[in-house]
């Protein structure tokens, strides 16, 4: 049964690592300046945590194959445990050292680095079981929400004043977030009643919507493209169809969407 | 303050046993002052919680494989919820919230610290009982009605809530007005988990004083079994979180019954209706939450570290390498576990800045782990392995820590958690290094102290059986989640409509056969205890040749543990692959001349 167990941890050991290398499944395409830095960290990550997970499976299965044979014979681990401490925290250590080093520079540059100047600032609500996208239209300034002004029934998804507002009244709300190419975009996300979670696999980028406070986050989109942003935070029975798209166009596309969009 | 030193200095070196024998049925099986009773009702609460909580995900599997049809049998199970056997989006996330709910607290907390911490610990330490036997009555007690008043929720009218086992707020404080569930079902759930927190609390008092106060003579720190010293820094650990959690309830409850604000900011709109709640903070209780839920990790992980340290030299045959290494590892992660929690909240609208502080002492709390990992690996080597079912169970747990510890890299990232969290990749990594890990210390430490508790010993043919094929089950139900989750398959779905996870649907389905597998699996060890306990054959008083001082008293142990009997300790519990009289180990309860020889240098 020992060596059952020795087989069978090498099977899954290697087969497990094979099916990560073929890449069977894997991310989807990136469109985000960002997505080479954070695929590089998960690459680099996904190699030094593979090396260790087929090393240490190995030399589980060989130590059971070797203890469990009709020779075996009680032996002490060479050396003591101090060289496996040192062994575990120089390598693990310096792996830790290197991925905080690479992986806080991408970090900042998701969320410590502010916007470009020139981003386009689009302010996003979540509520059960939507996004809704708000632009500031001709006058460049976003009309105040209120609260108690919300009034899905009639649109007003925001709870806009446009009648005492008069930055609200050219406002533009899209249930799609319609973006131009390689266009620094600036998003203020809030949510109006709990907890949701914006979620873009082709951008990288997950941020969560907490009731309460307005969170900046940006990006850039680097190709044309339609994909779907759906919730990654629970939050009710209509959780698993929160989605909305994300589209992509070229700054001559996207000119005519929102010229389009103001005059309706 | 003389009269009172005097008094203690008095006392017999071994005080006679704090309660008297039980004398009736309800004294000796129900509300029984005897820890091997309460260890025993702990674990039979655990059991019946794991199944509740398995027979919960085999449901929300098969949904998740067939989400056009109907589960078989639920329709008559639950036809309220599941009329027709229909698993609606609200009723898949009730189940998800319960299956995660029971499984943590009930199950990865009760059983392998408060169950086989009860039996074992005041055991291994040479006490006859625990230090407070009617704290440990009332410690189960309290966690009964605690699971009584969370699986109560089933019986309301909008049943259990949907808020996850996490019950994030807003979502879980603003009432029935978010969703089915979040009325009475949720206010449940608050009560249970506070209610659950003070038993937890009694028990990890219980445990420290006992530690430290009710040793045998001889029995130093330095000599106590491993399992004894993860229980104790166990305790230390669950001390300190839930007090954090039982005040965090509290106030979830303040906010959905009595108007109060301390998790619900103003200007809400919930269903259509303005809240009148202003001033509260909705990452306070993801601050609350998450301070109780890493530590929780390993609460649910270190008891078994402790089981796989103790079982491993004895069926090795040879010392643990680096007993030492290895407590100091344990109390570091317990340290470290307290700086932790804000990776669980890289994504949460907090500082950026703070993700980068957690992320540190995150990872570097991989290497306290990566060193016992490769301590156990350092005692395998070179020895000359007994392989039962405990062992296979030891073994497995290595892997699994291994593989599931691994996948904690890249969510201990933040710039990579911005991809992997809420999906698939998650739920893969705790199951295996939370969930799975910790079961098969449980197993382990059931095949183990069986005979101890029951005077019979488990089938061992049986016990292969299901140990092999719960390790391959375990392995082609959790690792494939991995790759959902590299795809951006989220988590907390009741069906996939998008449309980049609906081409997942051929994974989900395998998953759901393996996992289909893995619980047809358990059902050999249900047959197996039950049988075991009945028929099977009698257990001498050390059935494994071990050291500890559980094994030098008889098969059950009598009432007040050591039958009279004060042990006297002189040795480690290390002392494997020495020549003595008894073979190749030495009793921590034998004379100090015992050794004949060493065996290993």
């Amino acid at each position: 049964m020992g060596k059952l167990f020795a087989a069978a941890v090498t099977v899954i050991a290697l087969v497990s690592a094979g099916i990560f290398l073929s890449r069977v499944w894997w991310l989807p395409p990136d469109f985000t300046t960002l997505g080479k830095d954070i695929d590089g960290q998960l690459v680099e990550t996904m190699i030094f945590t593979g090396v260790l997970f087929v090393a240490a499976q190995l030399a589980l299965a060989t130590f059971v194959w070797q203890s469990t044979s009709r020779t075996a014979a009680i032996r002490v681990f060479p050396g003591g445990p101090m060289p496996l401490v040192a062994t575990a925290s120089v390598i693990v250590g310096l792996e830790i050292l290197s991925l905080v080093f690479v992986g806080t520079k991408v970090w900042s540059k998701i969320f410590l680095a502010p916007a470009e100047a020139n981003a386009l600032h689009i302010d996003v609500q979540a509520g059960q079981f939507a996004f809704y996208f708000r632009y500031p239209g001709p006058d460049g300034k976003f009309g105040v929400p209120h609260p108690d002004k919300i009034d899905e029934g009639n649109s007003n998804f925001f709870g806009l004043d446009p009648q005492n507002d008069t930055a609200a009244r050219d406002d533009i709300v899209s249930a799609s977030l319609v973006v131009p190419v390689d266009q620094p975009v600036l998003l203020t996300m809030h949510s109006k009643d709990v907890g949701h979670s914006l979620y873009i696999p082709q951008l990288r980028l997950q941020q969560d919507f907490v009731p309460g406070l307005v969170i900046p986050v940006h990006f850039t989109a680097t190709g044309v493209t339609k994909t779907e942003i759906v919730c990654t935070q629970l939050c009710g029975l209509g959780h698993y169809n929160m989605k909305a798209y994300l589209e992509v166009l070229s700054r001559q596309d996207y000119d005519k969407w929102l010229a389009a969009q103001a005059g309706q | 303050m003389d009269n009172v030193s005097a008094s203690i200095t008095e006392l017999p070196p071994a005080a006679p046993h704090q309660h008297a024998a039980p004398d009736s049925f309800i004294r000796n099986y129900v509300f029984s002052l005897d820890h091997k009773v309460i260890g025993k009702q702990y674990l039979g609460l655990g059991l019946l919680a794991v199944c509740t909580g398995m027979f919960l995900s085999w449901i929300m599997r098969y949904h998740l494989a067939f989400p056009d049809k109907p589960v078989p049998l639920i329709g008559l199970i639950a036809p309220t919820f599941a009329a027709g056997g229909v698993i609606t989006p609200e009723f898949y996330l009730q189940l998800m919230t319960m299956h995660g709910t029971i499984m943590v607290f009930f199950v990865l907390t009760t059983a392998p610290f408060a169950g086989f911490g009860n039996f074992v610990l005041p055991l291994q330490v040479g006490a006859e009982d625990m230090a407070f036997p009617r704290f440990n009555m009332m410690s189960f007690w309290v966690t009964f009605v605690a699971f009584a008043v969370l699986v109560a929720a089933f019986f309301v009218p909008d049943g259990p809530p949907l808020s996850g086992w996490t019950a994030y707020a807003p979502l879980s404080a603003v009432g029935k007005s978010s969703g089915p569930g979040e009325g009475l079902g949720q206010s449940l759930w608050v009560v249970s988990i506070a209610i659950f927190c003070i038993g937890q609390l009694l028990g990890s008092l219980n445990f420290i004083a006992t530690t430290l106060d009710l040793r045998a003579k001889g029995m130093t720190l330095a000599r106590m079994p491993y399992s004894t010293w993860a229980w104790f820094i166990t305790s230390i650990i669950g001390l300190i979180a839930f007090s954090v959690l039982l005040p965090a309830c509290v106030l979830l409850l303040l906010d959905r019954v009595a108007g109060t604000s301390f998790f619900i900011p103003a200007g809400l709109v919930v269903s259509d209706a303005l809240q009148p709640h202003s001033g509260g903070s909705a990452l306070l209780w993801q601050h609350l939450f998450w301070f109780f839920g890493h530590p929780e990790v390993y609460i649910a992980i270190v008891p078994g570290f402790g089981i796989i340290s103790t079982i491993l030299p004895a069926v090795c045959r040879k010392p643990h390498l680096g007993p030492r290494v290895l407590i100091a590892c344990q109390l570091a992660i317990a340290g470290l576990s307290y700086m932790v929690w804000g990776h669980h909240m890289f994504l949460s609208g907090m500082s950026p800045m703070s993700a980068t502080l957690f992320s540190v002492p995150t990872l570097i709390i991989t290497i306290p782990a990566a060193i016992i990992t490769l301590l156990w690996l350092g005692t395998i080597y070179g020895s000359k392995l007994r392989v039962n079912t405990a062992a296979l169970f030891c073994l497995g747990f290595v892997s699994v820590f291994v593989t599931g510890g691994l996948s904690g890299f890249f969510l201990s990232q933040p710039s990579i958690d911005t991809y992997l969290h809420g999906t698939y990749f998650v739920v893969g990594h705790f199951h295996f290094v939370m969930g799975v890990a910790a079961m098969f210390g449980i197993f382990a430490g059931t095949y183990f102290w069986f005979p101890k508790m029951f005077g019979r010993m488990m089938n061992e043919t049986l016990g292969k059986w299901h140990f092999a094929l719960t390790f391959l089950g375990v392995y082609a139900t959790f690792m494939p989640m991995h790759w959902l989750g590299l795809e951006g398959n989220v988590r907390r779905y009741s069906s996939f409509p998008s449309d980049y996870m609906h081409g997942s649907l051929a994974l989900h389905r395998f998953i759901t056969a393996a996992a289909l597998f893995l619980g047809a699996a358990q059902l050999i060890f249900l047959v197996n205890l039950l049988w075991s306990r009945l028929r099977g054959p009698a257990a001498p008083d050390n059935p494994w040749d071990a050291t500890s001082l559980e094994w030098s008293t008889t098969s059950p142990p009598p009432f007040d543990n050591f039958a009279g009997v004060h042990p006297v300790i002189s040795h480690g519990p290390n002392e494997y692959g020495v020549a003595s009289a008894r073979g190749d180990y030495i009793m921590q309860t034998d004379p100090p001349s015992a050794a004949a020889s060493s065996a290993v240098a």
